[in-house]
């Protein structure tokens, strides 16, 4: 396939092909644009929103809008920062999220994204959800004080492991990740070395016994920020 | 309780210079004599149900929220604990030595701080003298080459727990089964730099607080004195053991009441009595009973129940310390000083040999054996014997958590001090300005975590209420 069209993200020239949704021309031109339920390889699902961007005047989910020919994105301007910094707020409020001494500290995109963001507290007050541990699979666990309720799991499970481990259930507040078993994480098919186990962006589907065993320093995000490795890609 | 309602009650509330925060209490009788000394500390478990069913792994970094003084020891206590779940007998070399390191580096800065930012203005002014002198300030103004030499010392600590934790604080690097990182030499180096500075003042610290103990043994050894048991680690050899070892208790004679105690038994030995009045709990030695059997921990306890120090110079340091009591343990409170000075030079006499140990740059850093459910960790912390034990269940979960830290040990002992300097310095139905630095200096001499104790953090002002015998109050003073 050739880069067929053309179109700008904050006024400069971007090469797509007919079919790409803007992130992923975005990520082949090195530009970032923030994201957390959306992984390359997965059936994106628009729901955290951090991927917003104006197209041609008007807020889209780059994640899952196709590019067309011409048309003017803003992705690294004022208002979407503050729109995005927003949305991290709610993120961390909505759940339990103590990075001080959560395994996932180092690794975990949400924090990652708080810290490009210089978020260093959020300014909503802490809701302090009340949520469990499903700690009932031998090799894996999921702690729900910790999910984003990207999805990741849901359609790494079912379009790549083919098992539909991970499904979500409830509305509102209280939509979570449920297990598509009777009762536990246990009672699943699930396995360590499924591929929903490593697309989790925070600590809420886990790898048991893992722990801290990468000490701090040597962790993804301890030298540099998140999107740096899209920024620093050349240009394709 | 009708008795205590005909009884004047002072209270002073909290105790400056003491991290965290607690209240003293004293009951006169009618004839104003000291009827009952008492030292309220909020002891908060919160903390045992709060991790009840976090992961095992998790647990020696969340541990360390318990408290923002002494975050290393309890990141230890729990990775031994730990260590005893995972079946992880015996660390490598490497693992083990990591780890010794990250504690004495922590022991030296903690003792360091104590001494220099706490202690010194006692020491260098004379307990007696004006408080707006005797403080961390005045010393920097009067001392300054030594005001210098506490902040190097405890930066020094600090660097060795960030070199090995990851972190100053919640550092992760003891994990179940050992470490993850081991030492780079270009780090070590780092470290070997400065070593024989560290030697030097940790040498000039023991210094003054020896010939200042000697120089005033008149007037230091009855202050907030008396007769105790004693508890800590000890190698198996009988030597001084920080990080690792046996149960010993000792008497006030320093007959042995039970030695080489494996802690994973802990509890057929020790037993924690609840007073209807503290909501701290007192531990005792079982076989005692709750009278008799409660002890002292921290550098008095460690000084007294060891038979010899590992390390040469903090070895000459204790002979000294010993032979000014014939040999027999040490009863005297105002003598943790110089006990924590000991330790301070063995700290680093152990820092220098393990940074001069290749097992440091080690790259096996983590055993795993049989999985258990049950494990407690214990180490001698700054302030003395730390407990950590858990049960997990088969999920990986923490079902049970039971704590005793250092000050919670010294609960009783310190009641003792405060109760012993009241009946001493306290005339009249007026707090004086002696009163209340005489009960301070005697309670900073455990140096509590109040923080560690309470589970919580933060500093408040001291206040003092004086009441009659009625419950009405007479005075109250407030010291920030
Ligand atoms: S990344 Fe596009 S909506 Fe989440
Ligand atoms: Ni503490």
């Amino acid at each position: 396939m050739s880069d067929n069209i053309t179109f700008t993200i904050d006024g400069v020239e971007v090469k797509a092909r007919h079919g790409e949704t803007i992130i992923e021309a975005a990520d082949r031109a090195g530009i970032y644009i923030p994201r957390l339920c959306y992984m390359k390889d997965l059936i994106p699902h628009g729901s955290c929103r951090v991927c917003t961007v104006m197209v041609n005047g008007r807020p889209q989910a780059a994640c899952t809008q196709p590019v067309v020919q011409g048309i003017v994105v803003e992705n690294n301007t004022p208002a979407m920062q503050k729109h995005r910094r927003n949305l991290i707020d709610m993120l961390f409020v909505e759940g339990n999220h103590f990075c001080m001494f959560c395994e996932k500290s180092g690794n975990c995109e949400l924090q990652a994204m708080a810290y490009r963001f210089g978020i260093p507290a959020p300014k909503y007050p802490y809701m302090f959800p009340d949520k469990d541990i499903d700690a009932s699979h031998p090799d894996i666990f999921i702690d729900r004080n910790r999910c984003i309720l990207c999805g990741r799991c849901v359609s790494a499970s079912r379009d790549v492991d083919g098992k539909t481990a991970f499904e979500f259930a409830g509305r509102g507040p209280h939509k979570k990740i449920a297990v598509n078993a009777e009762a536990n994480l246990g009672d699943t098919n699930a396995e360590a070395s499924d591929k929903a186990m490593s697309v989790c962006p925070v600590g809420a589907l886990m790898k048991k016994r893992i722990g801290f065993a990468v000490p701090i320093g040597s962790r993804k995000y301890d030298t540099k920020p998140i999107g740096s490795e899209i920024e620093s890609s050349t240009r394709k | 309780m009708s008795t205590e309602k005909k009884l004047k009650r002072i209270i002073i509330e909290p105790v400056t210079r003491v991290e965290g925060h607690g209240k003293v209490s004293i009951l006169l009788d009618e004839k104003n004599k000291v009827r009952q000394a008492r030292l309220h500390i909020v002891e908060f478990r919160g903390f045992e149900r709060f991790i009840q069913g976090r992961p095992y792994w998790e647990v020696p970094v969340l541990v360390q929220r318990l408290c923002g003084i002494c975050p290393v020891s309890h990141h230890l206590a729990a990775a031994k604990a730990m260590d005893v779940i995972v079946g992880a007998d015996k660390l490598t070399p490497a693992a083990e030595k990591i780890r010794r390191l990250m504690h004495y580096g922590q022991m030296f800065q903690s003792h360091a701080l104590h001494f220099f930012h706490l202690c010194s203005p006692d020491l260098l002014f004379g307990f007696e003298s004006d408080p707006a002198i005797r403080n961390v300030i005045g010393v920097a103004a009067k001392f300054p080459a030594l005001a210098v030499q506490g902040v190097m010392m405890r930066k020094y600590g600090q660097e060795i727990i960030k070199a090995t934790a990851g972190k100053k604080i919640h550092g992760t690097g003891a994990i179940p089964g050992g470490v993850n990182k081991n030492l780079s030499t270009a780090e070590r180096d780092v470290f070997l730099k400065d070593i024989e500075k560290m030697m030097d003042w940790a040498r000039g610290a023991l210094k003054i607080a020896k010939d200042y103990t000697v120089e005033h043994l008149q007037t230091l050894a009855p202050f907030g004195s008396f007769d105790s048991n004693h508890l800590s680690l000890v190698r198996k050899d009988g030597a001084m053991d920080l990080y690792h070892g046996n149960l010993r208790a000792i008497d006030a004679q320093g007959d042995k009441i039970f030695d080489q105690v494996d802690y994973q038994k802990y509890l057929d030995y020790i037993a924690e009595e609840v007073r209807s009045w503290s909501y701290m709990k007192f531990p005792f030695i079982k076989q005692l009973g709750p009278e008799n059997g409660w002890y002292r921990v921290g550098p008095l306890a460690r000084l007294n129940t060891c038979d010899f120090i590992d390390t040469p110079e903090a070895e000459k340091a204790r002979k000294e310390f010993t032979a000014v009591t014939n040999n027999k343990p040490n009863n005297i409170t105002m003598a943790y000083h110089w006990a924590r000075m000991i330790e301070l030079l063995h700290s680093i006499e152990k820092i220098k040999d393990l940074l001069n140990d290749k097992d440091l740059q080690g790259k096996d850093l983590v055993v795993k054996g049989k999985r258990r459910e049950e494990g407690v960790g214990l180490i001698e912390a700054p302030r003395g014997t730390l407990f950590h034990h858990y049960r997990v269940n088969k999920n990986d979960q923490i079902e049970m958590a039971n704590l005793i830290v250092s000050t919670t040990h010294n609960n009783e002992p310190m009641n003792r001090a405060v109760q012993k300097v009241a009946e001493d310095k306290l005339s009249g139905q007026k707090i004086t300005e002696g009163l209340l630095n005489n009960v301070e200096v005697a309670i900073r001499a455990y140096d509590p975590c109040l923080s560690c104790a309470t589970h919580a953090m933060g500093k408040m002002p001291l206040t003092i209420e004086l009441y009659d015998h009625n419950g009405n109050l007479l005075d109250r003073k407030t010291k920030s």
